[in-house]
Order: structure tokens, then sequence, then C-alpha cells
């Protein structure tokens, strides 16, 4: 590991469950990462595989009940956020980390204008009359390249586009410059288009005011241009951990693979398209009920008894790239 | 805008020209007029008086004739003459508009700023004690009725302090203000402030589960900022809609507790001219009422646009 006085975020063993009728299930179950200072990191897997509720466990938002955080511990800049009572925790919330949701078109609260809400984003954390508050919106707002922000400012959310209210959105995450920004899939509600715009602002203040960055995705494609590291996640675990480009280049958790190759390739001219998109089998495990082992072994091709009896250990191999699965030497001959 | 004003308040006027006509007619179907109801109390009395006094009073023409009399009197400030007390109808009304106006206002006052508090501190603690608690006061203030309450705060207050609360048109102390006008007004505000409490409560609760109830919470608001601030300011339109709708109902609680309380306001006075045929004032109090009622949805609309940026009377 490198230098850990440059670690925003030093997550160990964050296990988070959920108390329903259908009897208690572990969202999040021992997962660990950092995140340094500028550095992007990917969470990437499928919907329920606990991307969001690690996300909201970070912020201290998982409603409880039926939530809670069991487990572990979340160092931020030096602070265990699990430690702190309510109080201090909303002193840090929207100030040292902040998030962006996946829904711009209702994230925004319809009946306060713009500007205030980026206002109260600042004054709760920041000693500054409301006109010293209105002054860093409208900049926020210009720093997120919407035209007019003082205009725009004095907007409802209504009158914005999604583009914009997702740019209104990162400007009010990052109205108090937290170390740590937490964008849960910032971009899938959004166009095409729009998304690439999106990305590419939120990498490029990112960069500007050294904000550690944690994605939050089910896009490959993003995570390709946007993180140098990346943790893959299924039902509720860590599987694989990998700087991004030996992620790509040797998938060692067979789920990675599978994910990597469900993406549909544009065919070369001249060459019939894949009839048929590639597909992981099956469909993620009730996480009431997870299997004793491996919770990938029911759809996995290389699965082996052991799989279904005994879950894999996080192993090293090499580098830094963790991954869960007894398989793991094997993963890079199936193609 | 400006359009959408000219025509709502013609659509208001064509609401209460309406209103005027089934007024009108349905007081005239109730079978007897105040000359028949004086005739029966003197006992046999020669028939030619009593045609002498249908044409006295003008109830001898035909309706239409009445109406338009009535409705030119109206549009005259001329509201025509009581039968009973034969003074000037607008004499009569006027001086009890105030009381009634009083106990109404309170009324509403009560209902909204105990039933909102209230309702949010019900949703926001949904499934608690104190939720259930609530749930409960607020159910048995919607099953009781507000004379029979009336008559229970009576009682207790005979039992209590051996004395009742009397009206009195010049209070002279904070207490006797109290008993006077804020009473009464707590018995017919509190079904009213219940309704405001389900309302308010069921509003929040929906309002609560919204996305940018989260977004506000990750900003680092505190719970009172988020549940009055951000949840209370989009929760609020139904509530309006319904205390709009309850100002209007609130008359109708006021005609028995004005009876039970002895208040001579305007609403006791309208059951007393109902008793006598006393048409003058019956229809020019229904048709104040009616005005009180068309201005409140008036108003509510109005109210929406304030609390919605999203609703905009465009033309």
């Amino acid at each position: 590991m490198a230098d850990t006085s440059d670690l925003v975020l030093d997550v160990k063993n964050l296990k988070t469950v959920f108390f329903t009728n259908s009897g208690l299930f572990k969202a999040v179950d021992d997962v660990s990462f950092t995140v340094k200072r500028g550095e992007t990191l990917a969470i990437v897997g499928e919907s329920g595989c606990g991307k969001s509720v690690t996300a909201l466990s970070l912020m201290r938002l998982v409603s409880d009940p039926p939530g809670r955080i069991v487990g572990g511990s979340i160092m931020l800049e030096g602070t265990d956020l699990l430690a702190l009572d309510e109080a201090a925790m909303r002193k840090i919330r929207g100030n040292r980390i902040s998030m962006i949701f996946q829904e711009p078109m209702t994230s925004l609260n319809p009946v306060i204008r713009i500007g205030d809400q980026i206002v109260e984003a600042v004054r709760l954390h920041r000693n500054l009359s409301t006109k010293e508050a209105r002054n860093i919106a409208v900049e926020m707002l210009h720093l997120v390249r919407i035209p007019e922000p003082a205009r725009r400012a004095r907007e409802y959310p209504h009158q914005l586009s999604g583009g914009m209210r997702q740019r209104a959105m990162i400007a009010m995450a990052l109205a108090c410059r937290p170390a740590l920004l937490i964008a849960d899939e910032p971009t899938t509600a959004l166009d095409v288009t729009i998304q690439a715009q999106i990305l590419a602002l939120i990498l490029d203040l990112q960069k500007e005011l050294g904000t550690g960055l944690v994605l939050i995705t089910h896009d490959l494609g993003v995570v390709a241009q946007t993180a140098q590291r990346v943790i893959v996640m299924y039902a509720g675990r860590k599987v694989e951990e990998a700087s991004v480009e030996a992620l790509f280049a040797a998938p060692k958790h067979p789920y990675t693979r599978g994910l990597m190759a469900s993406i549909p390739a544009v065919p070369a001219p001249g060459i019939a398209a894949q009839e048929r998109l590639n597909e992981i089998p099956g469909t993620v495990p009730s996480l009431v009920r997870l299997p004793k082992g491996c919770a990938f072994a029911p759809r996995c091709k290389l699965a082996v008894k052991r799989c279904e009896a005994e879950y894999p250990p996080l192993a090293d191999w090499g580098g830094g790239h963790l991954a869960a699965c007894w398989r793991a030497a094997d993963v890079a001959e199936v193609a | 805008m400006f359009a959408y004003l000219v025509r709502r308040l013609l659509l208001m006027l064509v609401t209460l020209i309406g209103i005027s006509i089934v007024i009108f007619f349905l007081l005239r179907i109730v079978p007897g007029n105040i000359v028949d109801i004086l005739f029966a109390a003197a006992g046999y009395v020669d028939p030619a008086d009593k045609v002498d006094l249908e044409k006295q009073l003008g109830i001898d023409q035909p309706l239409v004739v009445q109406y338009l009399h009535w409705i030119g009197g109206l549009l005259h400030g001329d509201l025509g003459y009581s039968y009973v007390s034969e003074k000037p109808a607008l004499q009569e009304i006027l001086p009890r508009i105030p009381i009634t106006a009083r106990l109404a206002g309170l009324a509403l006052l009560f209902s909204a700023s105990i039933g909102i508090p209230l309702g949010v501190i019900s949703a926001v603690k949904q499934g608690s004690r104190i939720d259930y608690a609530l749930r409960v006061v607020s159910l048995s203030g919607l099953s009781l009725p507000s004379f029979w309450l009336g008559l229970l705060v009576l009682t207790a207050s005979v039992a209590m302090f051996g004395q009742m609360p009397i009206f009195n048109p010049n209070p002279q102390s904070l207490g006797e203000a109290f008993a006077t006008y804020c009473i009464p007004a707590m018995v017919v505000g509190f079904r009213s402030s219940a309704l405001t409490m389900r309302i308010t409560r069921s509003s929040m609760l929906e309002v609560l589960r919204q996305d940018y109830i989260r977004t506000a919470r990750a900003k680092g608001a505190s719970d009172a900022a988020v549940n009055y601030h951000h949840a209370l300011k989009n929760a609020i339109l139904p509530v309006i809609t319904v205390i709009g709708i309850e100002a209007a109902f609130l008359i109708g609680g006021l005609i028995v507790t004005e009876t039970v309380f002895n208040i001579p306001g305007v609403a006791r006075f309208l059951v007393e001219a109902i008793r006598w045929r006393d048409y003058p004032i019956v229809q020019n109090l229904v048709m104040l009422i009616a005005v009180v009622v068309v201005s409140a949805n008036f108003i509510v609309d109005m109210l929406y646009a304030v609390f919605d940026p999203r609703i905009r009377y465009t033309d």
C-alpha cells in the first residue's frame, strides 16, 4: 500500500444488514477499500449487489430501521465516521463527504430555488452571510458550466433539464470542497450524449479540487474511462479488486469476466453482428438465503464442488489484484 | 395571469348567480311562509287580512318577480327588511358578522396550528407510540360531533367550576375573552384539526420517501430542517385544500356550536330566521356564506401558486 497519509477514505470490514420480514440480509458483507486524494475508485456490480448501500453507509444515511451498519470502520481523513454521534456526522455530511445521486429529476427539492438549495449546503457548514453564500452558489453553478448561473440560481428545478439538474447537484455536492465525493450512478438516468459531458465534468472538477471519488456504476465502459481502481461487488461482497488496467487485461473472477463479456461489441464492417448478446445465466441470489459457499457458484461455468461448500477468501494475485475465487487461476482460459 | 384572474372571477360570479337561484327557490319550496306561521300562532284570523299581509310583504307576487326584486336590491346594497324585526336586513346581519368571523378564524387557526405540527410529528415518528396516540386522538376528533363535544365542555365546566361560559360581547379580561371565543372555537376546530393532522401525516409520509429528502440529509441538514423546511413545504398543498374546504364546513359546525354556547352570531341567527321563514334574512345570509365559500376556494387556488412554483396560472 502507498503512503497512508494520502488516504482520504479507509473502509475496513464494513457490514451493513437489513432486518426485514423475510429475515435478516447482509447488503454489505465485510467490504474493505481505500480511496486516495484525487483518486477515482469505481464500484461495479449488478443491481442489488450492495453498491448503493455501501455508498449510503459511507454517508451513514442507511435508514434505520430497517438497515443498520453492524461492523467495520469508515475512516475519513483519520476520523472514524461510525464512532461519531449524529450531530457530529451532520457536520461532516455535505462538508467533508458528499454525494451525487442517480436521479437528477427527483433529487432536487422541487419547491426551493436551485440557488437556495446550494446556499443551504454552504451555510450549513460555513459561517457565511446569505449574500456571501449566494455568491458561492453562483460561482459553483458557473464552475459546473451552467450558462447564465446568476439567472439559473433563481430558477426552480422543473425549469432545468435533466443534465442541468445533475450539474446543479454536482455544484451542491462540491460547494464545500469535500475530501470525498460519492457519485451513485450519476449518469444512468441521462441521455448518452449528456452522460459523457457529466462524467467529464465530474473528472475535471475532481482533478481541480483534488477530491477523492467513489464512482458507483454498472457500466464497465464508464469504469474504463474514469477510474484508477475498481472493486467488483457480488451479493454484498467484494469479489475482485484491481487497477483498471489489470482488471481489463486479466479479470480473475468469473463474474467480472461475465460482466465484460456482456458488453455488446460494435461489429467490424463486413462482419455480421453476433446474433445474441452474451449474458450471465441465472439471477443474483436472494440475499436472505445465500448459499454457504461462493454466492456466484450457481451461475458459474467454472464452479466445482469446493465452490459450493466453502466461500473463497480474497487472495492477492500480484500488484494488489485481489480476487475471491477458488478457480481464479483458470479464469483466463475460459472465454 | 391577468386573463386567468378575470376568467376566474367571472366564473365565481356565475357560480354565485347559480347559488342565488337555488337558495331562492329551495326556500320557497319549504312549506309555509311567515304569514302562515303568524296566523297559525294567532288561531283563526280573517283570510282577507292574510292576503293583505302577503301583499304587504310582496310574497304574493310571482316567484320570478320576487327573485328579480331581491337580486336588484342586492346589487344596490338593499337587502330588504327582516319580516320578524322589521329592521333592515343589513342592520340585523352586519353586527353579527364579526362574532362569527372571530369564531371561525380562531377555529381555523386552532386547526392549522395544532393539526399541522402534530401531523408532521406523527409522520416523522411513524409507527411509534406517539404516532398511535395522535392517531387515536385524531380519530376521536373526526368521530365526535361538535355539538356533543360542546355539551360535554359545558357540562364539565359546570361540574368543575360551578358555572359555564356565558357569551360576553365586551370581554373585560383575557380570561373572559378566552371563555367567550376560544372555548367554542376549539370545540368547532377540534374536528378540523383532526382532519388537518391526518392529511398532513399522510402527505408528509409520501414526501419523506422522496429522493430530495435524502439529498437534504446528505447535505448535513438537521432533522428539523429536513422535516419542516424540505418536507413540509412539499407536503402542504393537500393540507391547504383541506383547510379551505374546512373553512366552508366550519359554518355548518358553527350553526350548532353557536346554538349550544348561546352565541349571537350569524350562524345561530340563520337557524332562527329559517324557523320564521324570514326570507330576506335567510337568503341574504346563505348568499353571504356562499360568497365566503367561493372566496375560500379562490384563495386556496391562489395559495397553490404561492407554495408550489410548478403551478402557474397562465392564460
